[in-house]
C-alpha cells in the first residue's frame, strides 16, 4: 500500500512537472464517443489552460451508459476527479450523498442563464448546465388546419377541453394510426421527464413539495394525480396514443412517416421534422390541464466533487465554460438549447426567427425541474412502473398509492434524506 | 497403519491441487455469499451519506409481510348488492384500509396482489395483501417460469436429441441448426423476439394472419396479461433446448451399443429399447439436466429487462429482475441482497430436494 501511495504520488509529481507549474485539475465528462462533443470541450478546455497560468484542466471520457456508475465507484473508493458532469435531477442525489460540494462563481455570473440550467440544493447552486432539453407537441400547421384546430401559444396554450377535442378530431380523419403518441417505447428516465409536468399541470406532484419533499402521499395519489392517470388512460384505452408495447423504430420515425398526426417529444428531434416538413412544422407548448402548461427542464451540469481540492479552480473553469460563445458551439454542433439568451441570438436555429426558437421560450417560461430531491432517484423509478400500468389498464389509484407506499418508505428509510 | 500414512502423505499434494479452486470458490462464491448475507442485515444503500445501521431481520420480513382483508359486497339500504353495469357485484376500495395507519395498522401501506372467493359470505372475497406486492409477483412467475420450463425444456431436448442420435448422410447439419440458438446472446435473441411478438406488425401474427387468411386478428403477444409470460417461456425454450439437447447427446453416446444389440436380440421393439436400454442409461444425465436447467431457470432476467420491463401488470416480473430494480437501480443494498439470499435459499433447497429424490438407491 505504501508503495503504490508512493508510486501514484511520484508519478503525479512527475505529472504537474511536465505542465510548468500549473495545478492540474482533472475533468470527468459523460460523451465518449460523441466526437463533435469531444472537439467542442476539448477547443474550451484547450483555451482555458492558455488563458491563464494556474491550472490546467485533463478531460477524460466515459459512455454514457456507464458513466454514472464510474462516479460512484469512484466516489466509494475517493478518488473522485476534481470537476464533474452530472444529469441535472440526479444532482440533489449526489449533493446528499457528499460527492460535490458547491460552486465558488463570481457575483452575477449565472444571472442570464436559464432556470432549468441551474442546479441547486438545499438553497446553494452545484451545477450549472451549459445548455437545456425542452420537449414540446410536434405537429404539422396543415394537418392541424385541415382539422379545423386553432393553433395554440405560449401565452394561450390549448385547455384540457380543446386537447382532448384536438385528438378526436384528428382520430376522426381516419388518416392516422394514432392522434398522439408519448413515446412510451422510451423506457426509464423519458417517463417522468416527459410525464411528470403534465401531472404537475393537472394539480398533482411527483413529492410533496408543500411538506418539503418529506412525501408523496397526497401529492402523486390525490385527486389531482387520479384525474391525471383517469385521463391518459382513457386516451391509451381508446386507441388514441400507442401504448408500452410501442415499437421503437415508430417511436422514432412515425411522426415522420404519418403515422401519428402529432407527438410530445424534444427539442433533439426537432432538426428532422424540420427537415421533412419545413414551414409546416410547429412546436406548441404544453396543454393547460387546469394548473398551467409545464414541461420538465434540466440536463447535463457541470459541478465540482466534494473532494476536490482545488474548488477555486474547477469554479474558474466552469465559469470560463458558461460564456457565450461555447454555448453557441454546443448548440451548433449537437443541437441543444443555449443556456442564454446571449448565445441563443448567436446560433442558426434558436435565434430570433429561426426554426427551433420556441424551445427556448418553452424551457424559459414552462420549464419546471422535476421534484429536486435526493428522493428523486428512487421516485423515478416508481412513477416509471405506475405510468406503465396505467397505460396498460391497471387500477389508477392502486398503481399510484403502490407508487407512493415505495416512494415514502424510502423516504423514510433514509431519514427525510436532510431536505430542509 | 499403513493406510493412514498413504493418505496423509497424499493430503499435501491434494491439498495443493485443490487450492487453486479453493481460493477461487472462496473468493468469488463463499465471500460474497457472507458479505450479501450481512448487507441484507442492514439498510445499506449504494449511495448515501449514512452509514448502514443492522437492522436484524426486518428486510426479510418486510418481504414476507403478507395478509388477508375479507371484504363484503356494497349494499343499499334495503341490504341488496349493487351490480356495476357488467352485472358485477361492487366492492369497496382496499385502500380505505390499507391507508388507515390508526384503525388497521395491519394493513397499512399493503397493495392488493389477487382475490379470491370466500368460502362464507354471500358475494364475500378474500383479498390477498403484501407489504412488497412487487416481490409477490415476482416470486409467483418465477415458480410459474421454472415449473413450465423444466419438464418441458428438459423433455423436448431428449426429444431432439434422439432424433439426432442417428446414423444419417447430414445428421451434423440438424445438430448445427438445433445447436444455433444457444450461441446468439440471449440479449440478441430477445430483442429479435420482440420484433417475432410485435402487435401489429410482428412476424408471428403476419405468420398468423396469413396462413389462416386473415382470420386470426394480430394479438399483442407481450402486451396482456394472459400472454406475456407464455410468450418468454416458449421464447426462453427455444433458445435453451440446444443446449440441453447436447448434453443428452453425449449422455446417450456413452451408452454401449452393445446393449442395443443384445435387446434386439431378446426382441425388444424400439420403444422398449428407449425405455429399458436408453432411459436407464441417462439416470445420471437425466438429474444433471434437470439441476442445471432448474437454476438456469431461476435466473430469468434478460428476456425480462428487454422485452417487458416486468409489465404488463408485473405478469413477467421475476426475482432477478426486481432484485436488480431494487439493489443497483434503486439502490437497497440492503434489502436487494435480502432478495437475493432468498432466492439462493430456494434455488439451494430446490437442488436438494432434487438430489434427494434421484438418490442411487444401494
Amino acid at each position: 500500500m505504501r508503495t503504490l501511495k508512493f508510486m501514484m504520488a511520484a508519478s503525479a509529481v512527475m505529472v504537474a512537472g511536465t505542465a510548468s507549474a500549473q495545478t492540474q485539475l482533472s475533468l470527468w465528462y459523460h460523451g465518449a464517443g460523441n466526437e463533435t462533443e469531444a472537439a467542442i470541450l476539448n477547443s474550451i478546455i484547450d483555451d482555458f489552460n492558455a488563458s491563464q497560468s494556474d491550472y490546467a484542466v485533463a478531460i477524460e471520457s466515459f459512455p454514457q451508459e456507464s458513466y454514472n456508475d464510474s462516479i460512484i465507484a469512484a466516489a466509494v473508493s475517493g478518488s473522485l476527479p476534481d470537476i464533474i458532469d452530472v444529469d441535472g435531477p440526479i444532482m440533489p442525489n449526489w449533493a446528499w450523498a457528499g460527492y460535490m460540494q458547491p460552486l465558488e462563481l463570481s457575483d452575477g455570473a449565472v444571472d442570464n442563464f436559464l432556470p432549468g440550467a441551474l442546479g441547486y440544493h438545499n438553497g446553494e447552486l452545484y451545477s450549472v448546465g451549459l445548455w437545456d432539453a425542452a420537449v414540446a407537441v410536434f405537429a404539422r400547421k396543415s394537418v392541424l388546419e385541415g382539422a379545423g384546430i386553432r393553433i395554440p401559444t405560449l401565452d394561450s396554450p390549448w385547455s384540457k377541453d380543446e386537447f382532448s377535442g384536438a385528438i378526436d378530431a384528428l382520430a376522426a380523419t381516419g388518416d392516422y394510426d394514432y392522434p398522439f403518441d408519448l413515446g412510451m417505447a422510451w423506457g426509464g428516465e423519458w417517463y417522468c421527464y416527459a410525464f411528470c409536468p403534465l401531472l404537475e399541470s393537472f394539480g398533482g406532484e411527483l413529492i410533496d413539495s408543500s411538506a418539503g419533499y418529506q412525501n408523496a402521499e397526497g401529492a402523486l395519489n390525490g385527486d389531482a394525480a387520479v384525474a391525471f392517470g383517469d385521463y391518459f388512460q382513457n386516451l391509451f384505452q381508446n386507441g388514441m396514443i400507442p401504448g408500452t408495447n410501442q415499437d421503437g423504430a415508430d417511436r422514432d420515425r412515425g411522426f415522420l412517416d404519418g403515422k401519428y398526426a402529432m407527438q410530445w417529444n424534444g427539442n433533439w428531434a426537432a432538426l428532422p421534422a424540420v427537415e421533412a416538413f419545413g414551414d409546416d412544422m410547429l412546436f406548441l407548448p404544453a396543454p393547460d390541464f387546469g394548473n398551467g402548461n409545464k414541461i420538465g427542464s434540466a440536463s447535463w451540469q457541470f459541478g465540482v466533487s466534494a473532494s476536490s481540492q482545488n474548488v477555486a479552480g474547477a469554479s474558474a473553469f466552469i465559469e470560463f465554460a458558461m460564456q457565450d460563445r461555447y454555448l453557441a458551439d454546443f448548440t451548433a454542433g449537437i443541437g441543444l438549447i443555449p443556456a442564454t439568451a446571449g448565445a441563443a441570438a448567436m446560433t442558426e436555429n434558436y435565434a430570433p426567427g429561426g426554426a427551433m426558437e420556441i424551445f427556448f421560450d418553452l424551457s424559459n417560461e414552462q420549464g419546471v425541474l422535476r421534484s429536486p430531491t435526493p428522493a428523486y432517484l428512487v421516485a423515478t423509478g416508481e412513477f416509471e412502473k405506475a405510468f406503465r400500468a396505467i397505460a396498460d389498464g391497471g387500477d389508477v389509484q392502486a398503481a399510484l398509492d403502490e407508487a407512493v407506499d415505495a416512494i415514502d418508505s424510502d423516504i423514510e428509510a433514509n431519514s427525510g434524506y436532510g431536505m430542509n | 497403519m499403513a493406510r493412514k500414512s498413504l493418505l496423509s502423505s497424499h493430503n499435501t499434494a491434494g491439498w495443493i491441487f485443490a487450492g487453486p479452486i479453493l481460493l477461487l470458490f472462496s473468493v468469488f462464491m463463499i465471500l460474497p455469499f457472507v458479505m450479501g448475507f450481512l448487507l441484507s442485515m442492514t439498510n445499506a444503500r449504494l449511495i448515501s451519506p449514512n452509514p448502514p445501521e443492522f437492522v436484524g431481520f426486518s428486510n426479510y420480513q418486510r418481504m414476507f409481510d403478507v395478509a388477508i382483508l375479507t371484504i363484503d359486497p356494497i349494499r343499499d339500504e334495503a341490504g341488496q348488492i349493487i351490480y356495476d353495469e357488467g352485472g358485477q357485484p361492487t366492492y369497496p376500495r382496499t385502500r380505505n384500509w390499507t391507508r388507515n395507519k390508526e384503525e388497521y395498522p395491519q394493513f397499512f401501506r399493503k397493495t392488493e396482489v389477487f382475490r379470491f372467493n370466500a368460502l362464507r359470505g354471500e358475494k364475500r372475497k378474500n383479498v390477498f395483501l403484501a407489504r412488497e406486492p412487487s416481490f409477490v409477483h415476482a416470486m409467483k412467475n418465477t415458480l410459474f417460469f421454472v415449473a413450465v420450463v423444466a419438464p418441458l425444456q428438459s423433455f423436448l431436448a431428449l426429444g431432439l436429441a434422439l432424433l439426432i442420435n442417428q446414423k444419417l448422410p447430414g445428421i451434423n447439419i440438424f445438430r448445427a441448426i438445433y445447436f444455433m440458438p444457444v450461441v446468439i446472446s440471449m440479449i440478441v435473441v430477445a430483442f429479435l423476439f420482440r420484433l417475432v411478438y410485435d402487435a401489429e406488425s410482428g412476424l408471428l401474427n403476419n405468420l398468423l394472419g396469413g396462413m389462416t387468411f386473415g382470420l386470426i386478428e394480430p394479438i399483442d403477444w407481450l402486451g396482456q396479461r394472459s400472454t406475456a409470460l407464455w410468450a418468454i417461456i416458449i421464447m426462453s425454450i427455444w433458445q435453451g433446448v440446444g443446449f440441453h439437447m447436447v448434453i443428452w447427446l453425449a449422455g446417450l453416446q456413452t451408452i454401449p451399443a452393445t446393449l442395443y444389440e443384445a435387446a434386439k436380440m431378446e426382441g425388444a421393439n424400439g420403444w422398449q429399447r428407449i425405455r429399458f436400454v436408453t432411459w436407464p442409461g441417462l439416470r445420471n444425465t437425466a438429474i444433471l439436466i434437470m439441476i442445471i436447467i432448474t437454476m438456469q431457470a431461476f435466473t430469468l432476467f434478460v428476456q425480462v429487462a428487454v422485452m417487458t420491463d416486468g409489465g404488463p401488470l408485473n405478469s413477467t416480473t421475476s426475482l432477478v429482475y426486481e432484485i436488480v430494480r431494487r439493489g443497483a437501480v434503486q439502490q437497497q443494498l440492503g434489502f436487494g441482497s435480502a432478495m437475493a439470499i432468498v432466492m439462493f435459499l430456494i434455488v439451494l433447497s430446490i437442488s436438494l430436494i432434487q438430489q434427494w429424490i434421484s438418490r442411487q438407491r444401494s
